[in-house]
């Protein structure tokens, strides 16, 4: 197992158990985390899964993938350098105690 | 309004107990579903999961989601009856009050009356995509009936399985009912490439158990026939409690039935589309999830704006993913720009876009049709960029 912080807009921070395998989306959802909605399942189709990776975590998640850019550039609010869908975060062993922040609006 | 029972576990079903919830609803939410289980999503059955076989993937919440949420759920348990004057509804002994009754039935998959049908496999519920997983564990040979979205899905899987796939359509293009005879073309090319034998305006007549017969003569050989010529709604309880119906569950821009206690949404609703006002039922994750979202909002807040989210829809079949935002009529004009996108137009209004594999268009026809009508000569300046009209 390992951690994921999610932190809304609001600043409320919820930290959660997640397999490694899943996703950052998924793992929002199956532990009722607001500020998520993955409308598509995971398919890259809808942008509103939107996270913004914190600092300290960029370089483990990565790159972003082929097409989340263009998805991307139509999600709810602002984009920024550490904008990520977060359907597309697949969770490592390495990414225990992942922090991620939400945007305020999804959809 | 104390309380509300949701007909139908689906995807549209669980976003309305959901949205009731996100808007502040504090009364009984009551989620019935045939199917046994958690809700879960239908768009993998025909793509991810006939390869991973992976179910747990496909659960939309997990079961403590419905009880930190106090939805009850009441799975395995379909519903046979509504009472309108008692505001009830019947599901073998057991009955459940409402305040506000939300239709969420879906559909189930069309059974054309062809002589065998009865031998062919679904691809509709999580059961269906387990037969058909298990029945592919060995070199197969694959009849698909149906050349719309769920046949071509499972057509291009099992190719890339590496089976062998012949696919008979009695429409003369693909997808001939939601896209253009481009997008068509375009896909028709694609499964020939990957090795598919495709049958266009050739009409299956027979189901046989080594194969399926055309209305040409044409005997085609295979060890399992899927059928997936479309789908009607379950909408026969809604019309034995005497609501109109007519392709569907009948509904306003409200998502409001003539019953101002029961509302209808996603697969079995028709509902007027808000830029035509032409009667029309969408099969979409989309669909169904906005007019939950609106149907909690009305009754939560008492909103009384009318439906008018942009319809948007995607079909993955191999490498491509296609998207559709918008919503054409079978007869739209099409052009197609030179990259391949394909812009469809009724009349002088840009009706919907079609793409493979570009969902920067796809994202920005979205957003701009969200904010009003598109006209074809402001897009002809523009020379066709989304981002400029
Ligand atoms: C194989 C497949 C692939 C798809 N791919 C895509 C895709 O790529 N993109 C996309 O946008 N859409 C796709 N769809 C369509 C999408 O899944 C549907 O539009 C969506 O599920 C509709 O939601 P719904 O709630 O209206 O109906 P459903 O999700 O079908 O739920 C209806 C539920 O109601 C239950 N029910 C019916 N009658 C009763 C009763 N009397 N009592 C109790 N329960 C009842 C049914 O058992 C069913 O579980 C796909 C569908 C299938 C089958
Ligand atoms: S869940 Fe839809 S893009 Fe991530």
């Amino acid at each position: 197992m390992v951690k994921v912080t999610y932190v809304a807009a609001d600043g409320t921070r919820t930290t959660v158990d997640a397999a490694p395998g899943s996703n950052v989306m998924q793992t929002a959802l199956d532990n009722d985390v607001d500020g998520i909605v993955g409308e598509c399942g995971g398919a890259m189709m809808c942008a509103t899964c939107h996270c913004y990776v914190d600092d300290d975590w960029t370089e483990k998640t990565g790159e972003r993938h082929d097409g989340e850019d263009d998805m991307l550039d139509c999600a709810a609010d602002e984009v920024k350098e550490t904008s990520r869908l977060s359907c597309q975060i697949k969770l490592t062993e390495d990414m225990d105690g992942l922090i991620v922040h939400l945007p305020e609006e999804q959809a | 309004m104390q309380n509300v029972v949701i007909i139908g576990a689906g995807q549209g079903g669980l976003q309305a107990a959901m949205s009731l919830r996100q808007e502040g609803f504090e009364g009984a939410i009551t989620l019935i579903g045939a199917e046994k289980g958690l809700p879960y999503q239908r768009p993998p059955l025909s793509k991810a999961y006939l390869k991973t076989g992976d179910a747990d993937a496909l659960s939309l919440r997990p079961a403590s989601f419905f009880e930190k949420k106090q939805i009850t759920l009441v799975d395995g348990t379909h519903v046979e009856a509504i009472d309108r004057a008692a505001r009830r509804v019947m599901a073998g002994d057991r009955s459940f009050d409402y305040d506000h009754l939300i239709l969420a039935t879906g559909t189930r998959n069309l059974r054309p009356p062809i002589p065998g049908a009865e031998q062919a496999l679904d691809l509709r519920t999580l059961d269906d995509a387990l037969r058909l997983r298990n029945a592919l564990d060995r070199p197969m040979r694959c009849a698909v009936i149906g050349g719309g979205f769920i046949g071509l899905e499972f057509a291009a899987v099992a190719r890339a399985l590496g089976h062998e796939v012949t696919l008979a359509e009695a429409a003369p293009r693909l997808m001939a009912r939601a896209v253009s005879p481009e997008t068509s073309e375009r896909f028709l090319a694609l499964h020939r490439d990957m090795g598919s034998d495709i049958h266009l305006g050739d009409p299956v007549c027979a189901v046989r158990a080594d194969g399926i017969t055309l209305k040409s003569g044409t005997e085609i050989q295979a060890d399992l026939v899927l059928m997936a010529a479309g789908v009607v709604p379950n909408s026969e309880l809604a019309a034995s409690a005497g609501l109109a119906v007519d392709n569907g569950v009948v509904v306003d821009t409200r998502m409001l039935t003539e019953d101002p206690a029961i509302s209808a949404l996603g697969d079995c609703a028709v509902f007027p589309d808000p830029v035509t006002g032409r009667a029309v039922r969408l099969e979409s994750v989309q669909a169904a999830t906005d007019h939950a979202r609106l149907i909690a909002k009305r009754l939560v807040k008492q909103v009384d704006d009318p439906y008018g989210a942009v319809p948007w829809f995607w079909s993955d079949q191999a490498d491509c993913k296609l998207q559709i935002a918008g919503l054409a009529a079978e007869g739209d004009d099409t052009i197609l720009r030179p990259d391949g996108a394909v812009f469809r137009f009724a009349g002088d209004r840009l009706s919907a876009v079609e793409t493979v594999n570009d969902a920067k268009t796809h994202m920005q026809t979205r957003k701009r049709l969200a904010q009003g009508p598109v006209a074809r000569a402001a897009l002809e300046a523009a020379e066709f960029d989304m981002a400029q009209v």
